[in-house]
């Protein structure tokens, strides 16, 4: 079988002025894949969702979407759908006018396609806005303007989505009706390039990710990998007998126990966090089950792909833990225990 | 991770049609609660209020046509026109062309737009026709409404032209329309002013304020003595203009060259406003437009137009001056007159003499010796005289005259009370306005002077 990848971009550069954008960036999406743009605030993600949506060409590169060179803006190939910063609706108008109005600017006609899905009536039916179809979305809350962005994408059949914090504003149950239709989209072929912020969602979402920072690829690859490299993280370990468990932990090679101190999530007598590398965590299990000790809960303080992130993207501090999380004095204590025994040492 | 698919098949990246884009507009502009509003008012406001006021006693005499409100149908609508052109038609332009674009920089959606359409040209071009229709849809209003208003309260009754004639009601109706028609021109200027406002200011106040500030800075350039060829170079004077096609003959000149300016004006805001929309960058999703652009693209290139129709209009014209001069002014009143009369001796019932026969002629002064007869002012006296078939005495009856700068005057009647000194003359069926008293009439700011 032929391989197209949705997008195939190499050595993008953009400016803006002085200010440079992208730098070199090179980024490679399968079809059927759904693909997470992870950065902080002036990496340059907008400007590269911009360039995929043929909104702006880049000054230098090469892109391809979907096979076709993009040399010009607005000169993506049909089937490449999506949105920057925020859906683009019209208050004044109701779900249905708004959906409606797109289908035929892009030839689609209201009834487009076939089938439940198909058409302005499927589109909003997928993203859960059949109630409120008729309703202005000047009305509309958050959650439910970017679903009915989602559905506008939907509705032009694309084999390319373009989606920037897609989850924002939605309640929990919003939350997984767009991931729902996100992976029915992927495993229909279309590849899926979200932007977010949320790195739960990410995680849950994308099979692998592109890191930019400062207009440049810091990491772009399988999730599991940068979960790999992000050597190591915080645990939340809840068990049958913290106290044994405690010693079990401190007696795991290449294990740390962080000392809990002040009120938190973590102050719970019954909770430890430990600190280590992936083996020396499924070491510490194994004997855990070995002493008798049954393990409740076992998870990551913060989610790899946050921890790669706030590491690769150098804004986090220490093992990339935000300072405003409540367990930050716990690392903090950490931190300081470790400095005093290198000073004692020395 | 690898994934496969076939190689694309179709690929269509064409841009949405125009008049799908048109349609979008449309829609767009008539979901909006103001331009509903304005449809409302439009359609609805002129009609009240020409029934209200041709029931009342009294009349907005003050305003060109307001006199003959009471005698026919169509003056409720030249009324209604008359004040639209001053505030109602450029603030309609400001409301709806003067936001076109700037509405999608307040919601955010000009990427949508973009993405949807992926044709600037033609999402200027559908803008630009969605204003206009729905402008004309407003325009319309106001007259099918203003007239409706008039033939339901007052009746199809002929209508006294500015220069005294009477025009049958089907002429009358014809020549209505016409003048509601050529201040669709003026109107399509001042829109295209509103699109240059609305595509270089983003989301400033100043883009949807332009049309309307345009309008009152040229009102008040109308008010000072300009010289003729700057005034009627000016797009604002076919606003005024369509006055002259309530004369006999029509004034055409005047109104010729003022909508040959709009038209110019129309033509070149619009080339301005789509040529800063093409290079615009649709990545700035916070553009508010500059000061420097909007001043290098668009104030300096329309303040050319004008030194340019000036030039033109100086030359090309046979008009010096203010275009108000003694002989003119004379001319008019005396010819207004001996119309008037005519329809005082029918009101009357004395015996009908003819214009021809009347011989009616007039003597203006301006101000006395000592200032000079010509140009706008309140301080013309003009005495008309004309003559009897069979009556050796030449009847006499004084007028002071107010000028505009525009052209237009009104007569206030100074003489016997049966001719031209009381606002009521007694006919058989009782009292009646009397035509003579106070007369409208309308300069041809372009003619040449008759010396002599």
């Amino acid at each position: 079988m032929h391989t197209t990848p949705a997008i195939r971009a190499r050595g993008i550069t953009k400016c803006f002025g002085d200010v440079v954008a992208l730098d070199g960036v090179d980024l490679e999406v399968a079809a059927g894949q759904v693909h997470g743009l992870v950065g902080p605030n002036g990496a340059g993600k907008t400007t590269l969702l911009g360039l995929l949506l043929g909104l702006a060409v880049g000054d230098s590169g090469r892109l391809e979407i979907l096979g076709t060179p993009i040399a010009r803006t607005l000169a993506v190939p049909d089937g490449v759908a999506g949105f920057v910063d925020a859906p683009g609706l019209y208050p004044s108008l109701s779900a249905r006018q708004n959906l409606s109005a797109l289908a035929s600017l892009r030839g689609y006609g209201a009834g487009y396609g076939t089938g439940p899905a198909a058409g302005v009536d499927g589109a909003l039916e997928q993203v859960g806005l059949t109630d409120v179809a008729d309703d202005r979305v000047r009305g509309f809350s958050l959650g439910m303007r970017q679903r009915l962005g989602l559905a506008a994408a939907l509705l032009t059949k694309p084999r390319l989505l373009v989606l920037d914090e897609p989850a924002n504003g939605l309640d929990p149950a919003g939350k997984h009706h767009v991931h729902r239709v996100i992976t029915g989209l992927a495993a229909d072929g279309t590849a899926v390039v979200i932007s977010s912020h949320r790195m739960d969602d990410l995680a849950a979402l994308c099979s692998e990710v592109t890191i930019l920072a400062t207009g440049r690829v810091v990491f772009s690859g399988p999730v599991s990998k940068l979960a790999a490299e992000s050597g190591e993280l915080d645990y939340r370990l809840l068990t049958s007998d913290p106290a044994a468990a405690r010693g079990v932990a401190a007696r795991t090679p290449g294990l740390r126990v962080v000392p809990r101190r002040g009120p938190g999530r973590w102050s719970d007598a019954g909770v430890l966090v430990v600190r280590g590398p992936v083996p020396a965590i499924d070491e510490l299990v194994a004997r855990l089950v070995g002493a008798g000790v049954a393990v409740r809960e076992l998870a990551p303080v913060v989610a790899p792909l946050e921890a790669a992130f706030l590491a690769l993207t150098g804004t986090g501090t220490g093992t990339g833990i935000a300072a405003s999380q409540p367990w930050t004095e716990e690392i903090e204590e950490t931190e300081e225990t470790e400095q005093s025994d290198e000073e004692g040492r020395r | 991770m690898t994934a496969t698919v076939a190689a694309p098949t179709k690929i269509h990246a064409r841009p949405a049609p125009v008049l799908r884009g048109y349609r979008f507009e449309l829609v767009k502009l008539l979901s909006q609660h103001r331009t509903r509003l304005l449809l409302a008012a439009c359609w609805i406001v002129p009609a009240a209020f020409v029934a209200a006021v041709s029931l009342q006693n009294s009349l907005p005499a003050d305003t060109v046509f307001g006199r003959w409100m009471h005698a026919t149908g169509w003056a409720g609508s030249l009324v209604v026109l008359d004040f639209s052109c001053t505030w109602a038609l450029p603030l309609l332009t400001a409301l709806v062309a003067g936001d076109v674009f700037a509405a999608e920089d307040r919601l955010g959606t000009w990427r949508h737009l973009l993405v949807a359409v992926r044709s600037p040209r033609r999402i200027f071009v559908a803008k630009a026709l969605a204003s206009l229709t729905v402008l004309l849809i407003l325009v319309v209003g106001l007259a099918t409404s203003s007239v409706a208003g008039g033939l339901a309260a007052v009746g199809d009754r002929p209508l006294v032209g500015l220069d005294g004639h009477v025009l049958a009601p089907a002429d009358a109706a014809a020549t209505v329309l016409l003048a509601w028609a050529c201040v669709l021109v003026p109107t399509l200027a001042f829109a295209a002013v509103g699109l240059l406002g609305s595509v270089a200011l983003g989301r400033s106040p100043m883009g949807l304020l332009m049309p309307a500030l345009l309008a009152f800075a040229l009102r008040l350039a109308q008010l000072l003595p300009l010289p003729v060829a700057v005034r009627v170079a000016l797009p604002s004077h076919a606003f005024l203009a369509w006055h002259g096609l309530f004369t006999s003959p029509a004034q055409a000149g005047p109104l010729l060259v003022g909508l040959a300016v709009c038209l110019a004006w129309a033509v070149a805001a619009t080339a301005l406003a789509y040529r800063l929309f093409l290079r615009r960058d649709f990545t700035d999703i916070a553009y508010d437009g500059s000061g420097r652009r909007v001043l290098v693209a668009g104030v300096l290139p329309l303040a050319g137009l004008v030194a340019l129709t000036v030039a033109v209009v100086a030359a090309a014209t046979p008009a010096g001056g203010s275009g108000i001069e003694r002989v003119k002014l004379q001319d008019s009143l005396a010819t207004a007159y001996a119309h008037l009369y005519r329809l005082q001796s029918r009101e009357l019932n004395r015996p009908d003499v003819t214009e021809a026969r009347l011989r009616a002629t007039a003597t203006c002064d301006k101000g006395g010796d000592r200032v000079v007869d010509e140009g706008p002012g309140n301080d013309w006296r003009c005495v008309v005289s004309w003559h009897l078939p069979g009556v050796a005495a030449v009847g006499t009856a004084i007028y002071q005259l107010d000028v505009t700068a525009g052209g237009r005057y009104v007569a206030d009647g100074d003489g016997p009370k049966e001719v031209n000194g009381y606002f009521q003359v007694r006919t058989p069926t009782g009292d009646a306005p009397n035509p003579l008293w106070r007369l409208d009439g309308n300069v041809d700011l372009l003619a040449r002077t008759q010396k002599g």
